[in-house]
């Protein structure tokens, strides 16, 4: 019993301090990416290349500090972006348990979803717009018919996977479906679904940008496009700076809820481990 | 209707789909047997032979291809209600992602009780295995003999006319299980309930049973059953020690091992 948990706890030190091992080196190399970037910049001195600093400083003025520019383009860009990850998410995770549930309709669904998903979706935004319009309704339809596929396919092979004694268990007890499905079926697919989550959100934040690239008067792919046609290079690049920041806010708010939701499963691998 | 036996297994029979043009492999041959009221009924048999089909057709997993199971005279034909499931997989029978509580309240959620005679029978039966206060803690947190006594405290918590075991101590260690063994015998002895209890253990079935089923064969038949006429409460120490326990488990052994050595000869 005692020497259990002091396993327990040895565990849990060791893993910090590989943490901090971890964070020190990330730091390090994102800081020396910069670092050369700034020397790049500086020696080849081009207008379309500006130092790190430079584009910094652009990307400060003209993003967190201007509170107008910010509810104009940043907030709108920000809506549809989660509205559509949201409704991928929620039709994604509802369409890949029907599909991983029943193995008759995986047969006829697979070949359907294989074909979708291989259609790069930027291609299909002339379609959109000629089928939706150009106002936000297609921009959300659109991020969203990019971002579900890997949702679909990661839930599928979640719910496929669930070991068998736990869903026999549920079964043997005569657990309702409801809680058989709430209660066993998505808790054990969750690492699945997480993951496809994770990807989707990447594919919705481009497919965000491309979709306010044509046919509209705001939002951070708007800015971009403009900067880059008025040869303003500098607020050009602090746009792209402002992407890789949205993607990586976005990304880290996910890793947060993954922990808490994948708690019990970092404890079960770790205690398989030894 | 009140003589019917508490689980009466009838020529139960279960086929699986053979491979190519092989035909059909018979895995369960006509099976007979009988659990009575309280009876504490132990089924031994070698591996593969069958035990974990009939076990699977009698708590409803698997539909028997002919033959039928009546849980006190009513014949069984989904999963029951009556039954409680022991498996030998702790590990992958209890949900990583709940606690010790949320995996014994599982199957309490749909039995239409208040909230507080859930609490009331999860706290108890906790206790009963000797788990009293590990509620919060996960399985995985828990050693291997732990989490099968979670399993064992989720049937209790379900109050079921019939519990059946597959095998549940097959994967602890010795002294593990000797003591899950006796907290099986407290259990059943303080519930009056009826045990069917499935292993592959010689010593395990004579120490626990009433009577011992011995399962044979490819396809598994009833080959004989034994009472077991040995003193309760049962002990560790001296029961195994007795001439009579000794005895028992040569019978055991000589009808386990009987088909094997009648193939040999042929």
């Amino acid at each position: 019993m005692t020497v259990h948990r002091a396993h327990l706890e040895t565990a849990v030190g060791v893993d910090r301090r590989g943490v901090i091992a971890a964070v020190v080196l990330r730091t390090g190399v994102l800081g020396a990416l910069l670092v050369s970037w700034q020397v790049a910049a500086a020696y080849a001195g081009s207008p379309f290349f500006p130092t790190f600093t430079d584009t910094a400083a652009r990307f400060w003025e003209a993003w967190p500090a201007d509170p107008e520019v910010l509810t104009r383009h940043l907030l709108p860009s920000l809506a549809r972006l989660v509205v559509g990850w949201t409704i991928a998410a929620l039709a994604g995770i509802a369409i890949g348990t029907v599909i991983g549930l029943s193995a008759r309709l995986r047969d006829y669904v697979d070949p359907i979803v294989q074909f979708l998903r291989a259609i790069p979706p930027p291609a299909l935004l002339p379609l959109f717009i000629v089928l939706l319009g150009i106002d936000d309704g297609m921009k959300v339809a659109i991020i969203a018919f990019g971002a579900i596929w890997p949702v679909i396919l990661n839930t599928a092979d979640g719910v496929r996977s669930v070991e068998p004694l736990h869903r026999d268990t549920a079964r043997a007890y005569g657990i309702t479906a409801r809680d058989q499905l709430v209660r066993v079926i998505l808790p054990s697919s969750a690492p699945r679904i997480l993951a496809g989550l994770r990807v989707s959100l990447s594919i919705a934040v481009i497919m965000m940008v491309i979709s306010e690239m044509v046919a509209t008067i705001n939002g951070v792919g708007f800015q971009l496009v403009q900067a880059q046609r008025n040869y303003l290079y500098r607020d050009m690049w602090a746009a792209i700076l402002l992407l890789g920041v949205i993607g990586w806010l976005f990304n880290g708010g996910l890793s947060v809820v993954e922990r808490a939701v994948l708690g019990w499963q970092r404890g079960a691998m770790r205690q398989e481990d030894r | 209707m009140s003589d019917a036996p508490r689980l009466a297994v009838s020529r139960l029979h279960h086929e699986f789909a053979g491979r190519g043009d092989s035909g059909p492999i018979v895995a369960l041959d006509r099976a007979c047997f009988a659990v009575g009221r309280g009876e504490f009924v132990a089924m031994v048999g070698p591996s593969g032979s069958g035990k974990s089909t009939l076990l699977r057709c009698i708590s409803g997993l698997l539909r028997p291809t002919a033959g039928e199971v009546r849980i006190d005279g009513t014949v069984v034909s989904d999963v029951p209600d009556a039954l409680a499931l022991v498996f030998q997989d702790y590990g992958r029978s209890l949900y990583p992602w709940m606690t010790v509580h949320g995996n014994v309240d599982m199957p309490l959620r749909r039995l239409g009780i208040s909230r507080e005679e859930r609490e009331e029978r999860i706290s108890a039966s906790l206790a009963e295995v000797g788990l009293a206060g590990s509620d919060h803690r996960f399985p995985w947190q828990l050693s291997g003999g732990m989490q099968q006594r979670v399993a064992i405290a989720r049937a209790l918590a379900y109050k079921p006319v019939i519990l059946l075991m597959d095998e549940p101590f097959a994967s602890v260690d010795a002294q593990t299980r000797a003591d899950l063994q006796d907290t099986t015998l407290d259990v059943w002895r303080r519930h009056d309930s009826t045990v069917l209890f499935v292993t592959h253990d010689i010593d395990e079935s004579v120490y626990l049973a009433d009577r011992v089923v011995v399962l044979t064969g490819a396809p598994a038949q009833v080959q004989a059953e034994i009472s077991v006429d040995l003193p309760r409460p049962r002990d560790q120490v001296e029961t195994l020690a007795l001439p009579r326990f000794i005895e028992l488990r040569h019978e055991v052994a000589r009808l386990i091992r009987r088909p094997a050595a009648q193939a040999g000869a042929t």
